[in-house]
């Protein structure tokens, strides 16, 4: 039999050809190899999430290769000596056991934990990215929705992460968590016993949390993601207003290679900053703690960042316990305080949020399809609304660690409480009528510069002795916001340019009259447009030349 | 370079040969983006003429950044292996060693993992061609048409299944259905269900001091390590933690029972005796007074004793009871006063509760007493 030779040249194309007669995947393939996605500094706060996600995963996979959520009684025997002879439960022991005696374990652990502190954080910044410039409006509610339920899975999985080892602070979160199911009316007591198995701590929970915590909310983030990324793909992304940039198209790049390679590139960049985090910045040293003995506390008892703020709602909450009898049955009936800061709230902060795009569209009759993003002075009242928001969130965040604010700026503790108590009644208003205010005032300004230009910084005499300061009219081009180059005379007419819901620039050097213009953030996202030669003519300057 | 085509999609459609050999690749890339709705409008190397002197740098600050990412992970490999891990082992110079082993971990892989994007962006952003591309949403409602069509076939498999003219079968469905998912739901809650009694009782209402744990026996406040505690084991102003003297009374299978132990001055006691409620009464013995150190609040331990004023703080959510007066709550989110240990000393001297908690410890539930 004569060996045929194989020609390597052919090799991929013929392979390809196979491929296409199985799967016909030649036109769907190049459609997502042509996927247009736009840019901008902040769409990447979302793939952060994604991206500490993924480290998760994996950092996850390793931690449960070592791990035992067991309760049972071990006396510890491991390499960290000022332990050894400790009676502590598995978990506790398992936990030590991959901190020292585990190659790379302490790293893997700390990776996991600080992935976990970012993921919640990019989540969070990526929510009020989304909500400022109003990418939550027709037709992404869905996908919003998805999101505030991504934070919520997050924060659960995130607390049964750091109860799973089995020190002292975890058991002092998980008793107050038992507390919190407590206080649920009528069914409280049952809701507690059925997940514990029995009195707090019982001998079950951690076995509970740690099905919980490496499948049944990973696999709900994993599948609450896919909805997430499959609806984006969908949808396709927001963009900001721009040239040619309109409501039924997208302008950038094509997803290969252009966008993969960049997103990739950020993903090494996410990784790699994590992994520096892990292995240069201690978290949560568990050895330090100690096991969890339910008569044992350390002052600054502090939960993760991302439960701070219902630890703030608990401490803030007054006394007000309901007691009330009820036909005369059993001894009467009560509904302990803890009850409102940490079951009803964030039950509050559940629902306002899925509702609020439709509470919205409602409120202001806007049953159109919006894909180009607001800025967010372009709609003072949802600014306003997201700085109230925001600051009563921040008010809870910080009163979660008012002990230590107390103790290292030397503060009385009450009077900690009481600003907290005081301030999440008066700030979150305040900071709704600060954020209206700026955001009118920036529009005015923009407005301004649209009907009388930019200031020039050339102050001019009148010859009646006024000094009157020149301003430059912006160039009137196609798209009206400065950046067309096809900018046609500076005929004035005094009625400004027509807002585009877009930079306006308040600058010389951003209308070409110094360096060029840099645009973006961190880095350039644009070209300059070349100055147009005849754009920034001005003839009141030639007049002061001309007077030599 | 910007190109704009001004034909009908029918009309380019039918011109376009793909196998034209006088057609260059990217005619084929834009015509195969115009198929897919999108249009690439601005399209231009970065280096239109190759190998200029601006070109070969990027090129090299590129190689630099790839021969870094593999240096960096070849030293995360032989750190990983080589470098001293394990804490307590060896001579002098290995632990000296140790601690820089986690730190060195995350430098190289932070190292490599750093450069590695870097490059690709750098890579993306100076060497790919700058790119506008507009795609058309095509969003929106789908055709009239359409929608009636599945409309009219979702309808239809109604009528299929005759929904309309056999309730009667439909109804037997549903009633066979039911309890099949009444069985998965049972199946979920029964196996976890757990009532909040014990012989009766309230799980929450009782404590290692009952004294059914010790055989009906009066249950003694002991060390941590089981010791019992004499009244001149706590000096004037001291408070200890104490737990039942039954076995495993000071593990976590009891942990409502951690009691705080507080021997009191000679005016305070005499003031906490003059406080003391109806509940409160006997439960003193001489200057001693016991309160569970369970936070009635979110059940911490309340366990930061000023001994000056008498308070006793939680720093979990900052509660302060007042132990002279029936450790009742004088700031922050509890609401209720520390149930009290009733004591006394038994015959051989050492402290014993004289009763369980007459109230229950810890956090409220809607059926407390």
């Amino acid at each position: 039999m004569k060996r045929r030779k194989i020609d390597v040249r052919a090799l991929p194309a013929n392979s390809a050809k196979a491929l296409d007669e199985r799967f016909q995947a030649a036109t769907p393939l190049r459609r997502i190899l042509n996927k247009v996605f736009p840019d901008h500094w902040s769409f990447l706060l979302g793939e952060i999430a994604l991206y500490s996600f993924i480290v998760l995963l994996l950092s996850g996979v390793f931690l449960a290769l070592f791990f035992d959520p067991s309760m049972r009684e071990v006396v510890y025997d491991g390499s960290y000596t000022p332990l050894r002879g400790v009676e502590m439960s598995n978990a506790y022991n398992t936990a030590l056991h991959i901190s020292f005696d585990v190659r790379g374990g302490l790293f893997m652990r700390q990776m996991h934990h600080w992935s976990a502190l970012l993921f919640m954080a990019a989540i969070v910044v990526h929510m009020f990215r989304v909500f400022f410039t109003g990418a939550f409006r027709k037709p992404r509610e869905a996908n919003w929705i998805v999101g505030v339920l991504l934070f919520w899975m997050g924060f659960i999985e995130g607390f049964g992460g750091y109860s799973l080892p089995d020190d002292a602070l975890s058991g002092t979160g998980l008793r107050i968590a038992s507390a919190i199911m407590l206080s649920i009316p009528i069914v409280g007591t049952w809701v507690t016993t059925s997940l514990f198995g029995g009195e707090f701590p019982g001998e079950v929970i951690l076995d509970r949390l740690y099905i919980l915590h490496v499948l049944l909310v990973p696999g709900a983030l994993l599948a609450l993601i896919t909805v997430h990324m499959g609806l984006l793909v969908k949808q396709k992304h927001t963009q900001w207003p721009g040239p040619g940039r309109t409501n039924t198209n997208v302008v950038g790049v094509r997803m290969f290679p252009g966008f993969a390679a960049k997103a990739g590139g950020f993903f090494m960049i996410v990784f790699a900053m994590i992994a520096a985090l892990a292995g240069l910045f201690q978290i949560n040293p568990i050895w330090q703690f100690g096991p969890y003995k339910a008569a044992v506390v350390s002052a600054a008892s502090q939960p993760d960042w991302y439960v701070m703020f219902l630890d703030g709602s608990t401490r803030l909450f007054p006394a007000w316990e309901i007691r009330f009898g009820l036909f005369g049955w059993g001894d009467g009936y009560t509904i302990p305080a803890i009850f409102w800061p940490t079951v009803v709230l964030p039950g509050i902060l559940t629902m306002l949020p899925i509702f609020y795009p439709f509470i919205e569209a409602r409120f202001s009759k806007d049953k159109a399809v919006h894909n180009m993003l607001q800025r967010p002075r372009d709609n003072p009242f949802r600014t306003a609304l997201g700085a109230m928001a925001v600051a009563f969130y921040v008010v809870l965040l910080i009163s979660g660690g008012n002990d230590v604010l107390a103790d290292k700026f030397n503060i009385s503790l009450n009077a900690m409480t009481w600003a907290g108590r005081i301030g999440i009644l008066v700030i979150p208003p305040l900071a709704y009528y600060a954020a209206y205010r700026i955001a009118l005032g920036l529009q005015q300004h923009d407005r301004e510069v649209l009907v009388h230009g930019v200031e020039t910084g050339i102050i001019r005499r009148m010859p009646d002795g006024r000094f009157v300061e020149i301003h430059q009219p912006l160039p009137v081009a196609g798209n009206g916001n400065g950046h067309g180059s096809n900018g046609h005379g500076g005929e004035h007419d005094g009625h400004g340019l027509d807002y585009a819901g877009w930079v306006v620039p308040k600058k010389m050097n951003r209308i070409g009259a110094l360096a060029p213009v840099v645009k973006g953030f961190f880095y350039p996202i644009e070209k300059a447009a070349p100055p147009a030669p005849r754009a920034i003519e001005e003839p009141d300057r030639e007049e002061i030349t001309s007077g030599r | 370079m910007t190109t704009t085509h001004a034909h009908t999609e029918a009309e380019a459609e039918e011109a376009f040969d793909a196998t034209d050999p006088a057609l260059t690749r990217f005619d084929l890339v834009r015509e195969g983006a115009r198929r897919d709705g999108v249009e690439i409008v601005h399209y231009a190397p970065r280096f239109p003429v190759p190998g200029t002197r601006a070109e070969r740098r990027i090129e090299r600050v590129l190689a630099f950044l790839f021969l870094l990412t593999g240096l960096m992970g070849t030293a995360f490999v032989v750190a990983y292996i080589a470098w001293p891990w394990k804490y307590g082992d060896g001579d002098s110079t290995y632990r000296s060693l140790y601690p820089y082993y986690t730190p060195l971990l995350g430098a190289t892989l932070g190292l490599t993992l750093l450069t590695l994007g870097l490059g690709i962006v750098v890579w993306s952003k100076k060497l790919l061609p700058e790119e506008v591309s507009v795609q058309e949403r095509h969003d929106g409602m789908s055709d009239s048409t359409e929608q009636l069509l599945t409309a009219a076939t979702i309808v239809n498999m109604g009528d299929e299944l005759g929904l309309k003219r056999r309730k009667f079968v439909g109804l037997a469905f549903l009633a066979g259905a039911a309890p099949l998912g009444a069985a998965a739901g049972a199946v979920l809650v029964g196996s976890l269900l757990k009532a909040p009694t014990q012989n009766g009782e309230n799980i929450f209402s009782a404590t290692g001091w009952d004294p059914k744990n010790n055989g009906g026996k009066p249950v003694r406040l002991t060390h941590e390590d089981g010791t019992p505690i004499r009244p001149a084991d706590i000096s004037v102003g001291g408070q200890i933690t104490v737990f039942p003297g039954i076995p495993d009374g000071a593990t976590n299978k009891h942990g409502d029972s951690p009691t705080l132990l507080i021997h009191l001055r000679e005016q305070d006691a005499t003031e906490t005796l003059k406080n003391a409620k109806e509940l409160n009464k006997d439960s003193q013995w001489q200057n001693y007074v016991a309160y569970s150190k369970i936070c009635t609040h979110a059940g911490c331990p309340a366990s930061l004793y000023e001994q000056q004023t008498n308070r006793l703080l939680c720093p979990c959510h900052q509660s302060q009871f007042q132990i002279t007066d029936n450790a009742r709550p004088i700031f922050g989110p509890a609401s209720r006063a520390l149930p009290q240990l009733p004591i006394t000393v038994d015959d051989e001297g050492y402290f014993v509760a004289v009763s369980d908690y007459k109230i229950p410890v810890g956090p409220a539930f809607w059926e407390r007493p």
